[in-house]
């Protein structure tokens, strides 16, 4: 494959939270309109790679290209503007904003972002507590607000973090649905995940990461060769 | 004389009058302390000193350089914020994720420096500033005398506050304030450059104070010390109004200018400490203060 495609290149990353070396070393790439996962066990070193992407942990070294273009010197609030959307693992949702407030908050980063109308087409409960207070809003509904408020932005990259977390079953059903309309659209995700009965059917690769190192790839038609492998990584 | 059930009417306006102008003063300032400690954290000790300064700077301009009031308006809380804006990016960033005493203390220190200089050069004894041509004068009303100036003051004083409340809390750059304040991470994450805002923040809460400073200058003295006398009674106003509340600041910095007048009417003995008497009764019922969210 031409790397005319590939959104995210990372090599031998390295991460640090003051004293506190995380990542080893990390290789890997997604190329555009790849659902890539990211799986492990908790503290295996998953979030902290997507937070070294967006440059928000301490230290880091290494390389970490996007659309081609070196970031590991770069501001964190610039990242943003390649086209990278976040949404963080505790969903970053602001008591002070109301929910449409929360919604456009983020500044736009591309001009072909998703409109409020389509938002809020996908996702109608977030019209009708568009006025509340944005943490007054069931888990489930902040989660689609998270989500919902970086593709108003535009981003056509997204990393997510653990967004199935706590969610009851239908609800996981509807963000799985809503990650396969945004895959057909053409956005690349990147997808930190625990609940691997949600990632494996909407995946097109899997990470394994294990003590802040990648220590297995597995694509889409190996899933079933490797399970008993994942099984002893993932401790399932 | 007027007077109603053994009030004396004109006592009690002149009181109250002299309380809305105190209290529009101490609007201003929380104002820019609520905005600071919201987004930063930072208990600015210098905002006292820095509306000394306003009133100096509006003093020396006019003295030495025959710029007037309404031109001091424009110029000095600009220049003042941008002092603001050199001791952010070059004083408190480099602590900022220091212990937040570091600050207190930096900021208290250049409180200190600031009024140890004034006072320096222009001695302790105080200096006058008219009254801009325009706002000399005043009205007769039923029961007392108003003079233009003051009247200006409060409507100046409530049209910022009004002005800024509303910036705060109802526009996308409010917005950002408010969400910076929360999760600055985040919102780097989203592309906003948190540290620029942050800076022009504390420009604009310090440039409150020097406009304040500008207002004040026709009224009273303009001394070294007329900043540290202030302060104190705005920190006591912060807390009460709820540490980082910008409504809070502002109704509670007028409501306790009034509360101070009509202490000095009906028991003057008292008129210094009522504003602390009412601290302490607003923390044992209220912690978070009046307008403060409870943690």
């Amino acid at each position: 494959m031409s790397s005319g495609n590939e959104k995210i290149r990372i090599s031998d990353l390295h991460a640090f939270y003051g004293e506190s070396h995380i990542l080893h070393g990390i290789d890997m790439h997604v190329m555009q309109g790849e659902l890539v996962t990211l799986l492990g066990r908790n503290g295996s070193g998953r979030s902290t790679t997507l937070r070294s992407i967006m440059n928000m942990v301490g230290r880091r070294t290494g390389s970490i290209n996007i659309n081609g273009r070196e970031t590991i010197d770069m501001p964190a609030h610039k990242i943003a503007h390649l086209g990278m959307g976040f949404c963080p693992e505790e969903r970053g949702i602001f008591a002070s904003l109301n929910v449409e407030e929360n919604l456009m908050l983020p500044p736009t980063v591309r001009s072909d972002g998703m409109s409020v109308e389509e938002i809020y087409e996908i996702f109608p409960n977030l019209y009708e507590r568009r006025t509340s207070q944005g943490t007054r809003l069931s888990g489930g509904e902040q989660q689609m607000l998270a989500l919902a408020r970086i593709l108003r932005s535009g981003a056509n990259v997204l990393l997510l973090d653990e967004i199935t977390e706590g969610l009851a079953p239908v609800i996981v059903q509807k963000l799985a649905e809503v990650l396969v309309t945004l895959k057909e659209r053409g956005l690349t995700i990147l997808l930190v995940e625990q609940n691997f009965r949600f990632a494996a059917p909407i995946a097109d690769r899997h990470y394994v990461m294990e003590h802040g190192h990648i220590v297995e790839e597995v694509l889409k038609h190996e899933l079933k060769a490797k399970t008993e492998l994942l099984n002893t990584y993932l401790g399932v | 004389m007027a007077t109603f059930l053994g009030i004396n009417l004109f006592g009690l306006f002149g009181q109250l009058l002299v309380g809305l102008i105190n209290g529009s003063f101490y609007a201003l300032l929380s104002l820019g302390l609520a905005i600071i400690f919201g987004l930063l954290k930072i208990i600015n000790f210098a905002q006292g000193a820095l509306y000394m300064v306003g009133a100096f700077f509006a003093w020396i301009a006019l003295d030495s350089m025959g710029v007037n009031y309404w031109a001091a308006l424009v110029f000095v809380p600009l220049a003042v914020g941008a002092i603001g804006v050199l001791m952010e990016r070059f004083l408190l960033r480099p602590i900022a994720n220091e212990d937040h005493l570091y600050s207190l203390l930096l900021t208290f220190g250049l409180a200190l420096i600031l009024q140890g200089t004034f006072t320096h050069l222009y001695g302790s004894s105080g200096l006058s500033y008219a009254i801009p041509e325009a706002l000399k004068g005043g009205t007769r009303l039923p029961f007392m005398y108003l003079p233009n100036y003051r009247a200006w003051i409060i409507v100046a004083s409530l049209v910022v506050c009004a002005g800024t409340w509303y910036m705060i809390e109802k526009t996308k750059l409010g917005a950002y304030l408010r969400a910076g304040t929360e999760n600055p991470a985040l919102m780097q994450a989203f592309g906003i450059n948190v540290p620029l805002i942050v800076t022009l923040t504390f420009g604009f809460g310090v440039g409150l104070a020097g406009l304040a400073g500008v207002m004040a200058a026709p009224v009273y003295a303009v001394s070294p010390e007329m900043g540290s006398n202030m302060l104190i009674v705005v920190f006591a106003i912060v807390v009460i109004g709820g540490m980082g509340s910008i409504g809070g600041a502002i109704l509670t910095g007028l409501g306790m200018g009034i509360v101070e007048g009509l202490t000095k009417y009906f028991y003057p003995e008292a008129s210094t400490t009522v504003i602390f008497v009412v601290m302490v009764v607003v923390l044992l019922t209220k912690p978070a203060g009046l307008f403060g969210k409870e943690a």
